[in-house]
């Protein structure tokens, strides 16, 4: 317990001028606004990337409006080429695990959040803070740029796999500047995580109120503590292996690239290097990251479910924190499941395996303690409950494949087919996208002031639970017939049958993207006319609820906050606010 | 309303998905190698065992916000029976047996494809991945291939592998394919390498998905049992042609196979 809030409210004096105040801020509200509002914007983009794509799949030959205008290259006359349609996915895959996924639940929410939930004036460390922003943005920059040049974007997936992504232009359209940009926009993102990372341990660590001890931090704040952790060691590995990819495209070096490969009939002037060694790198963050992503989820239902229940999770703060610990410790050791059929040694794959299998018990854990805390309760069926609802029952469905795909066996049939796709999108994609909608929902009054329009925001979640699944489940069906991922169309004999299923998905997935736009009208029209947001909306107990709608610059107005109790200080209808002497209604 | 609309919900999912799983409306196509069954029993097991936590989760979940949901506040609050010590005990043991008998059991499996050793009289068959290809090589009569020579390949004269028969004598009854043709019932080792990009080498019906590595020769091996075409497709992301980049296995009777094989011969 550290009692350094007198030093945090004067941590440095409020900006002057619209540029200190709204661009370059070190506030760490403005900051958590900005992450957000980049993670909004790369949700869009990414989004209509894979209108493209499955419009593209269900119906091949489909010219698609204004697609040959915005890409003269890529559709001529509005038709994606095979090469366009790996660009999409690589870029999509790009933008949304590592600019929505990883950067809005983590650095969006955290920043807005995690001060004021530990008593805090603003982050440790302000101006990194507004570092880790703008070398986000710069990062978010390159990327998009790749539209933009004329062999378009990069074509080797976002795991960039070498030699493909390693020996420059002669790997294909996009294997040329569009993929260094794509390394250079993945190393800025490396250093922004890696800043952010620091901030949040020594803000956690260091600038906790009077009273907060660890049992009493809101379980958000333990998610993006353990969280930072974990992006600490996983984008440390990152950001070099981005470099050594960098330096092979454009210093000459052999890194990732053996002797003796043949293009066009030339060899190429390399040798020595490991296509695996890039496998493992890449994979050794790679699984982290799921962990990374899914995390803050767990983080956000965790702190937004007890509000709605009316009481404490069962197990209080122990068992869950636990069990996400376990889950971030575990998330080091199974990387090697991603890469059964790779070449890797078969007497690995058992040693990734059952690490692979053990990592779902305390994910089972968390899961668990979310459903058995809903017995007994008085749910109220706000918008961010009904998010917190569907990230449960998506969680389960998602967590099922991984027992499929956890086995060496079992993988090397289902390896590269759409039943992976079907997995990893419900899982890090479609379950962390709920929970990231849940603390949207649950903290937009808090981070713009006012209240968002619950109609709207419940017609979103019936249209994309439904939506998902009628998008995902079949992904996972056809998997097992042995459908091949990152195909631009089925042309493959055993393919061909499976062309109305896809059909079926895409027509699904443009109602999915259609709830999304109702979800981003929702969010700007509340944003500009919505009512305004009293403090505490949802009678929650932590303490950015115990400040105006949005807090003042140094978020509690000068006061000093003592902190008494645990964050799920819930009964039925009464409450309990952490900073309150008032007696303990549910004895945390 | 909305905890009951969620329930029913939940339910008819759950019920959707367990039917397509159980009814196989999308399945494997038929088995036709010998260690398949091993792989097949594997992931019946796991739809077994892994369908009945996924169906038991839903309706737990189900259940809960169909009684939990909706109620006002007129309700008084109950804490779940014994506190978070089932939970664990549940996660730990029921998972955690499932957990230990899918990693002994699924062993086995993986073991059948990887840890046997091939059999010495397996017809040896050279397999290359190149962008958007595959090529074959037998040994030819002397059962030696011939070294590759990297900086001879070239597409325009025919040369996949980068041969130099003129200067190596095992290279001159090498026979070069474009598709693959093995005998029924007889053991098979490949050893797959690419010469560019990663690749790889999937045929559903023998149950295998093996990487081609450039730098690195993979072997693997595998007895077919039935006869008829199947398809060879990559599902390693190669290059713009990847959605493009097949070959035919071939599995032919003996006397087939080795009137085939003359007949390539001939055409070298």
């Amino acid at each position: 317990m550290h009692d350094m809030s007198a030093q945090a409210t004067t941590h440095h004096a409020p900006p002057q001028g619209f540029i200190r105040k709204y661009v370059f801020s070190a506030d760490h509200k403005v900051i958590g606004i900005q992450y957000t509002t980049l993670s909004l914007v790369a949700a869009f983009i990414g989004m209509a990337l894979s209108w493209v794509m499955r419009i593209h799949l269900g119906w091949p030959t489909a010219a698609i409006p204004l697609l040959g205008t915005l890409s003269p290259n890529g559709a001529p006359g509005g038709v994606p080429t095979p090469e366009y349609y790996l660009s999409l996915m690589t870029m999509h895959g790009t933008i949304m695990a590592f600019f929505v996924l990883t950067a809005a639940p983590m650095s969006g929410y955290g920043n807005s959040m995690l001060p004021i939930q530990v008593g805090a004036a603003d982050m440790a460390f302000p101006r990194l803070n507004m570092a880790s922003f703008w070398v986000t943005f710069v990062g978010f920059v390159l990327a998009c740029a790749t539209f933009l040049i004329p062999d378009g974007p990069p074509i080797s997936g976002w795991t960039a796999y070498a030699p493909l992504s390693a020996v420059g232009p002669v790997a294909g359209p996009g294997q040329g500047w569009g993929q260094n940009l794509w390394g250079l926009s993945i190393a800025a993102f490396c250093v922004a995580s890696l800043l952010g990372s620091l901030n949040f341990i020594v803000t956690t660590l260091e600038l906790r109120t009077k009273g907060m001890t660890l049992s009493r931090l809101p379980l958000s704040t333990w998610a993006w503590f353990i969280n930072a952790w974990v992006g600490l060691l996983a984008f440390a590995v990152l950001l070099p292996t981005c470099l050594l990819l960098v330096l092979d495209r454009l210093g000459g070096t052999s890194f990732f690239i053996p002797g003796g490969l043949v293009v066009n009939d030339k060899v190429l002037p390399h040798s020595g290097g490991s296509p695996l060694l890039f496998q493992h790198l890449f994979w050794f963050f790679g699984h982290p990251e799921v962990y990374l992503i899914i995390l803050p989820a767990f983080g956000i239902v965790a702190h937004v479910m007890p509000t709605f229940i009316r009481k404490p999770l069962v197990g209080g703060w122990k068992v869950i924190t636990f069990a996400m610990i376990a889950v971030g410790t575990l998330s080091f050791v199974v990387w090697g499941h991603h890469m059964f059929v790779s070449g890797m040694s078969p007497y690995m794959a058992m040693v990734f395996s059952v690490p692979t299998l053990i990592i779902t018990i305390p994910s089972v854990i968390v899961v668990l303690v979310f459903a058995a805390s809903l017995y007994g309760s008085n749910m109220r069926f706000t918008t961010p409950m009904l998010f917190c609802l569907g990230f449960i029952s998506l969680f389960i469905t998602g967590g099922i494949g991984g027992f499929f795909l956890a086995q060496p066996a079992v993988d090397s049939y289902l390896h590269a087919t759409s039943f992976v796709v079907g997995h990893f999108h419900f899982t890090m994609g479609l379950s962390a996208i709920f929970a990231t909608f849940a603390g949207f929902y649950y903290w937009f009054p808090k981070m713009w002031g006012r209240m968002m329009n619950e109609t709207l925001g419940k017609v979103h979640f019936w249209l994309s639970f439904v939506g998902v699944y009628c998008v995902f489940m079949p992904m996972h069906l056809m998997g097992f017939t042995g459908a091949v991922r990152r195909y631009s169309s089925f042309v493959d004999d055993f393919m061909v049958p499976l062309i109305p299923t896809n059909r079926f998905i895409t027509v699904f997935a443009l109602l999915l993207g259609a709830a999304q736009l109702i979800f981003f009208y929702n969010a700007i029209w509340s944003r500009l006319k919505g009512p305004k947001a009293p403090n505490n909306p949802w009678q929650a107990t932590t303490l950015e609820w115990d400040t105006t709608s949005p807090p003042p610059f140094d978020n509690f107005g000068g006061r000093q906050i003592t902190v008494y109790h645990g964050p799920m200080e819930y009964d039925g209808d009464a409450s309990v606010m952490q900073n309150s002497p008032e007696k303990s209604v549910a004895g945390t | 309303m909305a905890g009951k609309v969620f329930a029913v919900v939940v339910v008819i999912v759950t019920l959707a998905i367990a039917y397509c799983v159980m009814a196989h409306v999308w399945w494997m196509p038929v088995d036709i190698s010998v260690h398949g069954p091993n792989i097949d029993h594997q992931i019946e097991e796991t739809v077994l065992g892994a369908g009945i936590l996924f169906i038991a989760g839903q309706l737990v979940l189900a259940a809960f916000s169909f009684l939990y949901g909706d109620s006002k506040g007129a309700r008084k609050m109950k804490s779940f029976p014994g506190g978070a010590k089932p939970l664990i005990l549940f996660a730990c043991v029921v998972v955690g047996i499932e957990v230990l008998v899918l990693s002994f059991v699924g062993s086995k499996a993986w073991g059948s494809v990887y840890f046997t050793p091939p059999d010495p009289n397996s017809l040896r068959v050279d397999v290359q991945g190149g962008q958007f290809a595959f090529y074959f090589r037998y040994p030819g009569p002397d059962g030696k291939f011939g070294p590759l020579h990297p900086e001879l390949i070239n597409e325009g004269t025919q040369n996949y592998f980068g041969l130099d028969p003129d200067h190596d004598a095992d290279s001159k009854d090498d026979i070069v394919t474009a598709g693959l043709a093995i005998p029924v019932n007889k053991p098979v080792l490949l050893t797959l390498h690419s010469k560019d990009m990663g690749h790889s080498f999937y045929v559903r019906e023998l149950r295998i998905q093996q990487d081609l590595v450039p730098g690195i020769v993979i072997p693997i091996h595998f007895t077919a049992i039935q006869t008829g075409r199947f398809e060879i497709v990559c599902t390693q992301l190669c290059g713009l042609g990847h959605y493009n980049m097949k070959a035919y296995l071939e599995v032919m009777s003996q006397a087939d196979f080795d009137s085939w094989l003359k007949q390539q011969a001939a055409l070298q």
